[in-house]
């Protein structure tokens, strides 16, 4: 029972472990959440001139990624941004 | 030739105090001298683990106030003779002192120390800045939960903008039992996380509470807790020691060998 359970949720160890990676890169930056919100916006705004996109379901996220020098770390902003029509 | 350690965590709660008292007094047991001062004002706490509050007269404010010499405000420990503690004031708030004037008295100290080792309050507000002042390297703490590594991770940005060169990580309070079953991050999550050079892992240990009951350190007598300091005092000194061996990889094997064998 309990090893089954185990399956299937995640560890909430590993779960507090993700949520500090995210959480410890926004505060390095100094970016809040809302400020998060509005750069998403923005995005999304300055794409949609050239495609339909969906604002509503795109995402942004600022991780660092894990170079092979494990000092030099570099934030870098991902974006998701799902098109809904290509137009030309 | 002296080090001041200043030691602190941006949260409240996580050991610093209790740190203190075990680092000061293992390092005096291993005859260095040793001073612990109790930077923070108006909550002074250092005093009751170290059962020493009944005996003091002045304090850290009077001294920079020049009410009183250095010397007058040092108390004795009864354990050890070489280890003093510079109490606190506790009717007062933490402007009654400056960075500066911290400074001064520190230095002012190195010539009669071996160790000055500073409990730093919580938060980062003045309290902080006048521990951190005078402070050749520094002990962050936390335990292993999000809000008090958020903190640490906050104070070791602000320890290395104020261009103190050495910060050393311990984890304190960590529940064994909780890592095994993956419910809270592991010593290696933790310092991944924060990424500086580990000094030392403290398992949560009722003997701590006892102790400061007691108002006896308990480093180096033979709990968990006692053992895990003393460690942590041979590391500062700088002898290479081994981590006490808590969270064994869990393999099927120990996994097996538990249901014999319960440590």
């Amino acid at each position: 029972m309990g090893i089954l359970h185990r399956f299937h949720r995640k560890s909430s160890g590993a779960l507090a472990k993700d949520r500090l990676k995210i959480l410890l890169i926004s505060d390095r930056i100094n970016c809040s959440p809302e400020m998060m919100e509005m750069i998403k916006l923005d995005i999304a705004k300055v794409i949609s001139k050239y495609m339909k996109v969906d604002a509503k379901s795109m995402e942004i996220q600022i991780t660092k990624e894990a170079a092979k020098g494990r000092i030099v770390k570099s934030p870098i902003l991902y974006a998701n941004v799902p098109i809904l029509d290509l137009k030309h | 030739m002296s080090e001041v350690i200043v030691i602190t965590s941006g949260k409240g709660g996580v050991g610093k105090t209790t740190t203190t008292a075990n680092l000061g007094t293992g390092l005096a047991a291993m005859g260095k001298k040793v001073v612990l001062i109790d930077t923070d004002i108006g909550l002074r706490n250092l005093d009751v683990i170290m059962g020493l509050e009944n005996r003091i007269v002045y304090n850290l404010v009077d001294v920079v106030e020049g009410k009183c010499r250095i010397k007058q405000a040092l108390i004795r420990d009864k354990r050890y003779p070489g280890l003093y503690l510079m109490p606190s004031a506790q009717t007062r708030d933490k402007s009654a002192v400056t960075p500066p004037q911290m400074i001064r008295m520190v230095d002012a100290l190195r010539e009669q120390f071996d160790y000055i080792i500073l409990d730093c309050p919580a938060g980062i507000e003045q309290g902080f800045q006048n521990a951190i002042a005078g402070a050749d390297r520094a002990l962050v703490i936390t335990t292993p939960e999000v809000s008090s590594i958020r903190d640490a991770d906050r104070i070791i940005g602000l320890l290395s903008a104020n261009e103190i060169e050495r910060v050393d990580l311990v984890v304190n309070k960590l529940k064994i039992d909780m890592v095994r079953r993956g419910d809270m991050m592991s010593v290696s999550d933790v310092a991944d996380i924060l990424a500086i050079p580990l000094l030392g892992i403290v398992p949560d240990d009722e003997n701590v509470v006892i102790a400061a009951n007691q108002g006896e350190p308990l480093v180096g007598n033979a709990t968990l807790a006692g053992r895990a300091y003393k460690n942590i005092c041979m590391r500062v000194l700088g002898d290479v020691v081994p981590f006490l061996n808590f969270e064994k990889r869990i393999s099927i094997w120990t996994k097996v060998s538990g249901i014999f064998h319960r440590n």
